[in-house]
């Protein structure tokens, strides 16, 4: 798997900041888990946060120190293998082939993923060449590849390459390219669709 | 502050975990007041992200990282955890550690060292604006949108400053290699 599109290095610095809205972060760290690239910014970018707080003007502790525990009983996080990144791990389980999946329009299904805090995240499943719906996007929108590739104006995104667009990118409408695409979409706001098709997803909320 | 990760890691050492406890506790607290606890709380938390410094630290030996690299990433976790109340997606710095093997050499304890004084210096030499939006992004938790609104500017404004200030980070270390 070699990735080539990578998150915004804005977006990275909110991620290891940990300002990122929920959703959001949810994606950036599926990202992160499969892109060592990615993970060498967010090492850069952590020490970014260390140096900031050791320049904050202490507040002193009022208690003393708790009594040192046994030390003990962490296990180390697996490696990453397998389609589904460590992160979507517990919403999608191991396996992309076993997800139930929601009929939206011809050649289009989706499964909301629940999550805590803001946004929308949502896996979709594109037949051979289904194009997503003319949108906009209010505030941030990332999509994760998982499986087959995604086509945009911009070129080609295949497993682990992320598009990060934001409102200013006036229309993003990737299409599934031959083999079909299975995705991970967060956005911060819901996406406003545009045409005929609007009406039809609306029951769809914060697609 | 690799010394102290040592004596932790390796001898389990209650004078290194004070040592941490006085050196962090306050600024932890201070973070988590920044980033909206009231001041009880503030201390739970302090609290508890040293003890889990205590605890991974164990697990990680011969770690070549920096001290203060980790209890951010620890501090930050816990704040989106119990603060926000949504999930801490991002990994804490296991897997960077888990990669490096071995006992620290002298000279990497002291290029950790430099590594994190030149990022210190490289912020510090920011434009004003600049430092502004990675203060609002780190220490106040906000948003690129919510930081847009804050400063009455447009998202992209908020992202391109961010991404120069970053570039200048990154070239302040290399320039170091």
């Amino acid at each position: 798997m070699t990735i080539t599109r990578h998150l915004d290095d804005a977006t990275l610095m909110s991620f290891a900041a940990g300002s990122l809205p929920g959703a959001l972060a949810a994606v950036a760290a599926a990202h992160v888990a499969m892109c060592a690239r990615c993970r060498g910014e967010v090492a850069i970018l952590e020490r970014i946060g260390g140096a900031l707080l050791t320049s904050l003007p202490e507040v002193a502790m009022v208690r003393p120190g708790p009594a040192t525990p046994e030390i003990g009983g962490l296990q180390k996080a697996p490696a990453p293998s397998g389609e589904v990144p460590p992160p979507l791990m517990r919403f999608v389980g191991g396996n992309l082939d076993a997800v139930r999946w929601r009929w939206i329009a011809p050649g289009l299904w989706h499964r909301p993923l629940p999550i805590r805090g803001d946004g929308s995240l949502h896996l979709i499943k594109g037949a051979s060449g289904v194009k997503v719906p003319e949108h906009d996007h209010g505030g941030s929108e990332l999509t994760l590849v998982l499986r087959g590739a995604l086509i945009d104006a911009t070129g080609r995104y295949g497993p682990g390459d992320v598009a990060d667009v934001d409102e200013e990118v006036e229309q993003h409408t990737p299409a599934a390219d031959a083999a079909g695409c299975i995705c991970v979409v967060a956005n911060e706001q819901p996406t406003r669709f545009r045409g005929g098709l609007a009406r039809l997803l609306r029951p769809w909320h914060g697609l | 502050m690799a010394d102290l990760l040592r004596r932790i890691a390796e001898r389990a050492d209650p004078a290194a975990f004070r040592e941490l406890y006085e050196t962090y506790g306050p600024r932890v607290k201070a973070y988590m007041i920044r980033r909206g606890a009231d001041a009880g709380t503030a201390e739970d938390l302090a609290q508890e992200t040293l003890l889990m410094v205590w605890r991974k630290a164990a697990l990680y030996a011969g770690d070549k990282g920096s001290m203060t690299t980790w209890v951010f990433a620890i501090a930050r976790n816990l704040r989106i955890d119990r603060l926000r109340r949504e999930v801490p997606w991002q990994e804490l710095p296991d897997w960077r550690l888990a990669e490096a093997s071995g006992e620290p050499l002298p000279d990497e304890a002291m290029a950790e060292k430099q590594t994190q004084q030149r990022v210190q210096a490289a912020l510090a030499e920011l434009p004003a604006e600049q430092q502004q939006v990675v203060a609002l992004a780190y220490l106040e938790g906000l948003s690129h949108s919510e930081i847009a609104a804050r400063l009455g500017m447009p998202l992209g404004t908020v992202k391109s400053r961010m991404r120069i200030a970053y570039q200048k980070i990154r070239a302040a270390l290399e320039s170091l290699e």
